[in-house]
């Protein structure tokens, strides 16, 4: 497919970046300095033009496109780009956007502003955060199917029962499968007799309150009842935490240095206490009894506070942590000095525009590891290779590095066995290694 | 020095408003006709009313009103209408020379006391100076004028002005935020006129319902005095939450039944008619209306607690312990009857209160401070701003443990800025200065008959002047009059009244110096 990506900032960048090994890319930015970079930094075609410019849009030969993404920092921007694309070419539209009054707004008429998709990076975000937040020891959460499934990804260390067992062992669980291991960065697909060691992720596709009860496996010590979340910092996502933190009956805590902005979210979230001071000060933190929280969820604006006011939480006593990392490279080095979850918003929103440029069949996308596999969502058609027979047969057709995780057929939870027989229109969660990603989707 | 007010403006809509009161009064003119006494005594009125009025208005040929003016125009008008309302009383009292005799027995002879009843019925205090409230004093037409009068400033008397006068719509929010009781202005339409013309509809609906109602229950004999002459007077006091009565024992005088049946028009005159207005409209939203829900469950527990003393016999005197004393209903109607008459301000009376204990006493007169909601026609000061007050030290108290919390006052979900809270605790404070400090000069210009005020009187015909409510405790209970105060005593309160009426702002802003110059 050949793709414009409109605006070269961190989000444009990082699509181009991971969609430019499948697909031809576009780039188009304003800013000269940034295409140039983007030209020696990745195998797509940079072009200096302004977005809304339909003659710049034609430059970047917009006709040929079959998507178009507009990723710039400004709403307005995107919005008025993917308008202008409509105008000369029938391409799919994605447009990011920060504010989700316009999200809510596409959401009542889709198409609206010639916009085809729509991301909320800050709504995405918040959204897997308080998925986190929600499942307290696990490292990543995605709902499937209308949310009847979940995948979550657990870490298993030294002490939980689970380390040295088999997996066959560890299975006690019905309506739940372990997809994958994540063991020293490569993904290994389990069998009967893989033994769980300490330091590996688990990966379980299951119904929601299997995956609760198999966190409460993983880790028997740690409190899985959450009820005191605080949120540092005051942008919009964090915004969206605490609300989205108030709409499942918590009460909040959420610190903000700005006088002004602390004011406007006081006024904005009923349910949270507001506290106006600045998180990295200790004392503060020990006066208002930070470490009693269950979870601190910090989102500064720099990765850098954003560690440090992780750790110490932590060092005060907090039972768990989440940080942002707006730089991907530290979403790792974040998790090995004791931060719990480290979550990069562009991934997140990575994952969300990935839906929509991969194979048309995939509903539904959460990337395990990146470049190493990913778990889909696919509507089985009338003549996909797993109609009509049990899994154990039309499995031996695919290739390995596949993992049927679980089945809805009519909103109902179906638990995949060997003899389970998939039928028409069948919603299958599923987790793929990216070497057989391509044929898998082909034979679906 | 230039003065920056256009006060010509003012004045001018002033005597338009003087003006049209001439047709308010072609009521009572009415009725004057039809029994045949009083004709004289209201034609006069409205000659004078109407010239009065033409010629204040020849003052400015096109009034430019500003906010300022407003001020001045509000707080003028409601002086012009209580004097022009005190001439049909001085007339009955001192006759018309050549037309008709006067009735020199009447105690509103007094200008002073004419001005004081007039004062009260516009402000819908319902504090009386009227020695026998009885038609064998008084004709029926002027009994009545005094129940329109109530009627005309329970909903504004310039807010009326506003619903049917043209000239006024521009600068209209200023005078009805200077007029209507309560902290801010809600406008229920883009047009201000259009709002209060509903307002008023609102208004005359309810009063109409009820002058139904208790007519009906008249004609079916569960009212036994309640004519249509009583129901009509009392539609007319009740929905201002006023209190006048031409009844001398007040609401005493009239069936349990009629009892039962003004309470819950006396708790709809309290509530906030923008939310009658909603209900009107069809949205349910009223139910969850902060004020209303306050309102509601404060009448509510106020009359359990004052049932309680009266059931188990909280009485000083042993008639009053038979009628009320373990026995169910009448205790709760009672109760019920006497917390809504005094929370909204209406003021009447179903028993006389100062035979009651002096628990149940006190607590009748803590309620003197509550008022009924913004937006109704009650006076005090307001259920909305105790909500406020009492959130805010609510919040006082959590940022004293959290000194960084950022908590705004919030109403029904919505963040209050800090400027209304600022404005509500300017009020509030005010307000009780205002009593007490008019305590104060009570107690130094008033005596009763002679005799120096006792710290409860002076203290509760204060406290119930500026709240508009009527009775005091004491001599000026709901059985007794404000008659035997002092001339000096009558005036202060007339100013009380006057202030109380109108939020005290208005007033108290034209006593400023830059007011009236930069």
């Amino acid at each position: 497919m050949r793709i414009l990506v409109i605006g070269a900032g961190e989000v444009g960048s990082s699509i181009a970046g991971s969609l430019a090994d499948a697909h031809e890319i576009v780039v188009l930015d304003v800013d000269g300095d940034r295409v140039d970079s983007l030209t020696f930094e990745h195998d797509v075609l940079a072009i200096q033009g302004d977005g809304t410019s339909l003659d710049d849009l034609e430059a970047a030969e917009v006709e040929a496109a079959d998507v178009v993404i507009a990723s710039t920092d400004e709403d307005e921007t995107n919005l008025v780009a993917c308008g202008t694309v409509k105008t000369v070419s029938d391409a799919f539209t994605i447009a990011r956007v920060e504010q989700p009054s316009f999200l809510r707004t596409w959401q009542r008429s889709r198409g609206v502003f010639g916009v085809d998709f729509m991301v909320c990076t800050d709504l995405l975000t918040a959204q897997a955060i308080v998925r986190i937040v929600g499942l307290p020891t696990a490292r990543d959460v995605d709902p499937f199917a209308n949310g009847l499934v979940q995948m979550a990804e657990f870490e298993v260390d030294a002490d939980s029962p689970l380390a040295g067992q088999t997996v066959a062992e560890a299975d006690t669980f019905d309506a739940l499968t372990f997809a994958a291991l994540v063991r020293d960065e490569e993904v290994v697909l389990p069998r009967g007799d893989t033994v769980i060691e300490a330091d590996d992720q688990v990966v379980v596709i299951g119904r929601p309150d299997r995956v609760e009860a198999f966190a409460g496996a993983v880790s028997p010590e740690a409190e899985t009842d959450v009820e005191d979340v605080v949120v540092v910092g005051g942008s919009t996502t964090a915004y969206q935490v605490a609300r989205l933190l108030e709409e499942r009956g918590l009460s909040p805590t959420l610190i903000e240095q700005d006088e002004a902005r602390a004011r406007e979210l006081a006024e904005d979230l009923p349910k949270t206490t507001v506290l106006q001071h600045d998180a990295t000060d200790r004392d503060f933190l020990e006066r208002e009894h930070i470490g009693d929280a269950d979870f601190v969820v910090s989102m500064l604006d720099s990765d850098e506070k954003n560690l440090l006011v992780a750790l110490l939480s932590k060092r005060v006593g907090a039972a768990r942590t989440v940080a942002v990392a707006d730089n991907p490279q530290y979403v790792s080095l974040f998790q090995t000095v004791g931060v719990d979850v480290a979550v990069n918003p562009r991934e997140v929103t990575a994952e969300d525009i990935t839906r929509f440029t991969r194979e048309r069949q995939a509903e539904n996308v959460a990337i395990i590891e990146p470049e190493k596999a990913e778990v889909l969502e696919v509507e089985v058609g009338p003549e996909s290779v797993l109609v009509g027979r049990p899994i154990r047969e039309a499995v031996a057709d695919l290739p390995a590095g596949f993992v049927i995780g679980a089945i809805t057929r009519n909103g109902e939870f179906v638990t995949p066995r060997g003899d389970t027989v998939v039928e028409p229109n069948d919603h299958v969660v599923a987790l793929v290694t990216n070497e057989a990603h391509d044929e898998v989707a082909d034979q679906l | 020095m230039r003065l920056w007010v256009e006060w010509r403006a003012s004045v001018s809509l002033v005597g338009t408003v003087v003006k049209w009161l001439s047709v308010p009064l072609l009521f009572p003119l009415a009725l004057a006709a039809y029994y045949g006494d009083g004709v004289a005594v209201f034609a006069a009125t409205i000659g004078i009313a109407f010239a009065a009025g033409w010629l204040l208005e020849r003052l400015d040929d096109d009034p430019d009103l500003g906010s300022r003016e407003a001020f001045l125009m509000v707080a003028l008008t409601w002086l012009a209408v209580s004097a022009v309302g005190a001439l049909p009383y001085l007339f009955e009292a001192h006759g018309i020379p050549g037309v008709v005799a006067g009735s020199p027995d009447s105690t509103l002879a007094n200008p002073v006391n004419a001005l004081f009843e007039s004062m009260s019925g516009f402000t819908t205090t319902g504090a009386t100076v009227m020695g026998n409230i009885s038609f064998d004093h008084h004709s029926r037409a002027l009994m009545m004028w005094r129940q329109v009068t109530q009627w005309l400033g329970g909903m504004g008397i310039v807010v009326l002005a506003l619903a049917i006068l043209p000239q006024l719509s521009v600068g209209g929010a200023q005078l009805m935020d200077a007029e209507a009781p309560g902290p801010g202005l809600e406008k229920l339409t883009p047009r201000i006129a259009q709002t209060a013309r509903r307002l008023w509809g609102l208004y005359l609906g309810l009063t109409a319902l009820e002058v139904v109602v208790l007519a009906l229950a008249h004609e079916v004999e569960l009212a036994p005095n309640m004519g249509l002459y009583n129901a009509v007077a009392h539609g007319f006091t009740t929905m201002p939450t006023g209190g006048f009565s031409p009844a001398a024992r007040s609401i005493e005088a009239f069936s349990a039944v009629a009892q039962w049946i003004i309470i819950p028009f006396m708790v709809a005159a309290g509530t906030n008619f923008a939310l009658f207005w909603h209900a009107t409209v069809g949205d349910r939203h009223f139910l969850d209306d902060t004020e209303f829900r306050w309102y509601v469950g404060s009448l509510g527990v106020l009359t359990a607690v004052l049932a309680g003393l009266l059931f188990t016999g909280q009485v000083t005197d042993a008639e009053n312990v038979g009628r009320v004393a373990s026995a169910v209903e009448p205790a709760l109607r009672h109760a019920a009857f006497q917390v809504a008459a005094i929370v909204t301000t209406t003021g009447y009376a179903s028993m006389d209160f100062t035979l009651w204990g002096e628990p149940a006493k006190y607590l009748l007169f803590a309620m003197l401070f509550v008022g009924g909601s913004a937006g109704s026609t009650g006076g005090g000061i307001k259920i909305i701003r105790w909500i406020v007050v009492a959130k805010s030290v609510k919040r006082e108290l959590f940022t004293t443990v959290h000194p960084d919390a950022v908590k705004p006052v919030r109403l029904g979900g919505r963040a209050l800025d800090e400027k209304s809270v600022r404005g509500i605790h300017a009020f509030t404070l005010l307000y009780l200065g205002i009593v007490l400090v008019g305590t104060f000069l009570v107690a130094l210009f008033g005596t009763h008959g002679g005799e120096p005020l006792t710290v409860f009187e002076s203290l509760a015909a204060t406290a119930s002047t500026v709240g508009n409510v009527g009775p005091g405790f004491g001599f000026a209970g709901p059985m007794g009059s404000y008659l035997s105060f002092s001339a000096p005593a009558k005036l202060l309160m007339v100013a009380f009244m006057w202030v109380g009426r109108l939020e005290i702002f208005p007033v108290l802003v034209l006593l400023t110096r830059s007011y009236w110059t930069s």
